[in-house]
């Protein structure tokens, strides 16, 4: 009871101190909600303005038709139609053009033979995953076009892609926004939390209460979970209903999830906090972790891409099995059983991160 | 001695508060400072000493009135003025990082100081300041006493024509202290420099050739020590407390007669005090109820408190202590704090080494000490903010190693910065802090309402923005919230001027009578006075632990000597013994 009634007074202060500091009120709402529209209009993968230049040299019925087919999709616009090869080179070096599509003079000839006709297409590959989107589009509708000629195709592939009918990018980033972009804000206002403190020199006044380690943790965690939540919900909120990406599975197992997901990191933060001795340590502490906590999350890039030992090191991750949990949960409907993996690596970190901060709370020595 | 270094004609200087509104630091301040001796400005905190120093140097223009630095308008040509002079603001520009050569060659570097002068330069400033043997070493590793003397050689590395020093003996011990001054006397002597200084320490004041009194903004007083001192004259008297009666006891009884007294403070086991000039002989003999009293030679100090009174009559005495009675509740002989062979290492560095004493209940404990003599550690040891490295520690019945949060429930702790939350009001901090302690419901506000009313503080007040007296007021209150047996206190009465130190110290008078036990760390030697006991630690080790008379006696006699003398005197004898020793080792 007395246990409760001085953790209470802990929470109660921690709660004001972020209420009552304007820099860190607006910290609460004005990121999450700024970042995940960002995110959702400005982060994308999607091909949906990709100019082209045409070097037509067979001016053909054939050529024309799949000039008009690729327009006809609304993805392409052709900005250019060169004269000669030598034209080629510089709408792709300029970055006018994605890609350059070339019709040889004798292509029209050949297709009336019966015989192989290419298609040349030149791209700029330096934006590989764009450049590979077009190809893949641009293959798509030549094979159209050769089904439509009644071409004989051994083999059709019907592809039906689940969890996100479109392939649309922002259906699989979004949903990990919910983790990746309230752990930003978890992680330094806890980290703050205590570095703050110990600057202002109030921390020896805590710590000389009959308040415990344990207390003094939870009573700093918590309100950070707390925080942590209300900015995921925030996030939830707009790609629910703003962007209007359907859930598949269930509310409470997402939130059973980000509890453990947000603890994990607010323990991480914590420890961040109870080593540095001033705010700025503490913040250039969390600099320098977050860039690996998102490279090696899965945000951007899957982890089976990764080198094995980059793999191992993503276990410690916590942001990974997070952004994996609500992906999963969100896009796949996934049931607690499977994604119970999730939660032991989350569950592990904070294990080991939480008593390390309570530890060097006292043990730290300025 | 014809010139004058400076001259001021009404000068005036405000600041804008975002909280406050217009604050103003210097006021209509008109003054003439004589070339080629050293003069002090004194004055408590908030006085607008700073301010003038910064205007001398031309880092601060005044607002309005006249001021002209060894004949230059420093308003209009702040440049020329500042090639001529030298300035040592509080806190130095040291570089902690480089060594103390490289300090020292940046410094004359900045100021241009030809080649060929340096190694010159360099060797006086070095001997003088007994540091040729630390060159090599980074200025960040060097005590606060050592690190002041290299802002003084940086400051120096060039010849100024006028030297400006800032409090340039805050926050520092009484051995160095001393040095600093020897240090500056010489280049009086020899060198004929112009020195003014501002200062808290009115045994510094006393070796000027003039000081200049302010408060508020305002000049109250100049002239030579000499002259400011015979406004105490036939004032000044010492009463002896009968065998068994405290000091402080008297003393306590004594400054809150304000008609009569002016001033009132314990001194080797007596009481110093100033009479008001027209109080009745009868009433004071009442007053004193048979206490005999010699008259005492006046000193500068004895003036300046004296001037300081007048100008503050209705200032608040301090705020009373909760229970009147000065009677002491039966102490049971249990000791409430018990040290035996404390010992704490950082690596292989022993900051205190294998410590042993009891504190009574109800006792003044002061530890004291110069710069890193391990005193600031002890003290964490003994409020368990630092885990000991080996030895028993018991605080209130509690052993301090095995039942750390109940030995801690029992102890109330006093920053000595303010270490409270500067965003919430003052009844949201006693709010938190209470609760922390278990105070909840009725019992809760009903503690808070008694200290806001004994603290006299404001309970919506941001307590960020509260004047420094107000603050160290409210970390007491939220010290004693809980009612704790022990309160300790660390440095509590640095950077707070006179006048709030008579208060500070009648609250803890009054505390101490109720049975609170006290433990205090001070940089003021004369504040040692006030305590039961003491104990002086050099170099992690405890030198003596006796009551004030008996440190005076150990220090060798001499009636007169001063609670600063006796600590110089201890520390210097037991420096001198571990050097023989090594020697005979």
């Amino acid at each position: 009871m007395l246990f409760l009634s001085q953790l209470l007074a802990l929470i109660r202060k921690e709660l004001l101190a972020i209420l009552k500091d304007p820099s860190s009120r607006t910290l609460l709402f004005a990121p999450a909600l700024m970042q995940a529209l960002l995110f959702g209009y400005g982060a994308t993968y999607d091909l949906t303005h990709a100019p082209f230049a045409v070097l037509d040299q067979s001016r053909s019925a054939a050529s024309t038709e799949i000039v008009a087919r690729l327009e006809g999709t609304g993805v392409f616009h052709r900005i250019a139609t060169l004269e000669n090869t030598s034209q080629i080179a510089g709408q792709i070096e300029s970055g006018d053009a994605l890609l350059v599509l070339q019709f040889q003079p004798d292509f029209a000839a050949k297709l009336a033979g019966g015989a192989e006709a290419p298609v040349q297409v030149i791209l700029d590959g330096r934006n590989s995953s764009t450049a590979g989107l077009a190809s893949a589009y641009v293959s798509s509708i030549v094979a159209g076009y050769n089904a439509d000629q009644g071409a004989t195709t051994p083999l059709t592939i019907v592809r039906r892609a689940w969890f996100n009918p479109n392939f649309e990018s922002r259906w699989n980033l979004m949903p990990a926004l919910i983790a990746s972009l309230s752990m930003l804000q978890t992680l330094m206002l806890a980290a703050l939390s205590v570095a703050r403190e110990r600057e202002q020199g109030t921390f020896d006044q805590l710590l000389v209460t009959p308040l415990t380690p344990t207390q003094i943790l939870i009573g700093k965690a918590l309100p950070s979970i707390l925080v942590g939540l209300l900015q995921s919900t925030i996030i939830f909120l707009i790609i629910r209903y703003w962007f209007g990406i359907p859930m598949n599975g269930q509310v409470w197992l997402m939130y059973l999830g980000l509890v453990t997901f947000t603890t994990a990191a607010v323990g991480l933060g914590l420890s961040i906090s109870a080593i540095a001795l001033t705010m700025q340590q503490a913040m250039l502490y969390t600099f320098i972790v977050i860039m690996p906590l998102m490279l090696l999350s899965g945000l951007l890039t899957p982890v089976q891409n990764m080198p094995e030992i980059l793999q191992w090191a993503t276990y410690a991750n916590p942001l990974r099995f997070g952004i994996d949990l609500v992906r999963r949960v969100y896009l796949e409907g996934a049931t607690l059983r499977e994604v119970s993996f999730d939660f032991i690596p989350l569950l592990a970190v904070a294990a080991v991160t939480l008593p390390l901060a309570a530890w060097l709370f006292r043990h730290r020595l300025s | 001695m014809t010139g004058f270094t400076v001259t001021a004609e009404d000068l005036r200087r405000t600041f804008d508060d975002a909280d406050v509104g217009e604050v103003v630091a210097v006021d209509g301040l008109s003054m003439r400072v004589r070339e080629g001796e050293l003069t002090a400005l004194v004055g408590p905190d908030g006085a607008g000493k700073t301010t003038l120093m910064r205007m001398f140097a031309g880092l601060l223009k005044p607002q309005s009135g006249r001021l002209s630095v060894l004949g230059i308008d420093v308003a209009q040509d702040p440049q020329s003025v500042q090639d001529r002079i030298s300035y040592m603001p509080q806190r130095f520009g040291l570089y902690e990082d480089l060594s103390v050569q490289e300090n020292l060659d940046l410094y004359a570097d900045l100021h241009g100081v030809p080649m060929d002068q340096r190694q010159e330069r360099f060797g006086r400033m070095l001997e003088m300041t007994d540091m040729a043997r630390f060159t090599e070493r980074p200025a960040g590793k060097l005590s606060g006493g050592m690190k002041q003397k290299l802002g003084l050689a940086c400051t120096l590395v060039r010849s100024p024509d006028l030297l400006l020093l800032d409090e340039p003996s805050v926050g520092v011990d009484p051995l160095s202290r001393r040095d600093l001054w020897k240090i500056v006397q010489q280049l009086v002597d020899d060198e004929g420099l112009s020195v003014i200084v501002s200062t808290a320490y009115m045994d510094e004041a006393e070796r000027c050739a003039q000081v200049f009194v302010m408060d508020k903004g305002r000049l109250l007083a100049d002239g030579s020590p000499a002259e400011l001192t015979a406004r105490a004259k036939e004032l000044t008297f010492t009463a002896l407390p009968p065998p068994g009666v405290p000091a402080r006891e008297l003393q306590a009884r004594l400054i809150d007669a304000r008609d009569l007294v002016i001033d009132a403070m314990p001194q080797a086991g007596n009481v110093r005090f100033i009479k008001q000039p027209d109080a009745g002989d009868a009433d004071l003999r009442q007053l004193l109820d048979g206490i005999e009293t010699e008259a005492r030679t006046e000193e500068l100090e004895d003036a300046f408190m004296m001037l300081l009174r007048a100008q503050d009559k209705d200032a608040p005495a301090g705020p009373a202590p909760e229970a009147a009675n000065t009677q002491r509740p039966a102490t049971d002989d249990k000791p409430v704090i018990v040290v035996r062979d404390l010992v704490r290492t950082f690596g292989d560095f022993t900051a205190v080494a294998s410590t042993s004493f009891d504190v009574a209940r109800g006792e003044i404990f002061g530890l004291l000490g110069p710069n890193g003599a391990g005193k600031t550690t002890t003290f964490r040891m003994l409020c368990g903010l630092l885990p000991a490295t080996s030895g028993h520690l018991e605080v209130a019945g509690r052993d301090l190693r095995t039942a750390r949060a109940q030995a801690r429930a029992r102890i109330g702790y006093v920053a000595q910065k303010f270490a409270l939350y500067g965003n919430l009001s003052i009844r949201k901090n006693l709010e938190f802090f209470g609760g922390a302690y278990g105070l909840r419901g009725r019992a809760l506000k009903a503690r808070i309402n008694e200290v806001v009313a004994q603290f006299d503080l404001d309970p919506a007040a941001q307590s960020g923005q509260l004047p420094a007296g107000f603050k160290q007021r409210l970390a007491m209150a939220t010290g004693l919230l809980h009612q704790p047996e022990i309160l300790f206190l660390d440095e509590p009465t640095s950077g707070i001027d006179p006048l709030a130190r008579r208060a500070f110290w009648r609250t803890i008078t009054a505390l101490a009578g109720t049975g609170v036990t006290i433990i205090i760390t001070t940089h003021f030697m004369e504040e040692a006075e006030y305590c039961d006991r003491i104990a002086i630690q050099d170099a992690g080790e405890m030198l003596i632990i006796g009551t004030p008379k008996q440190v005076r006696a150990r220090a060798g006699d001499g009636a007169g000597q001063t609670m600063n003398d006796a600590f110089i005197a201890v520390v210097e004898q037991h420096r001198e013994n571990s050097r023989s020793r090594q020697v005979a080792a």
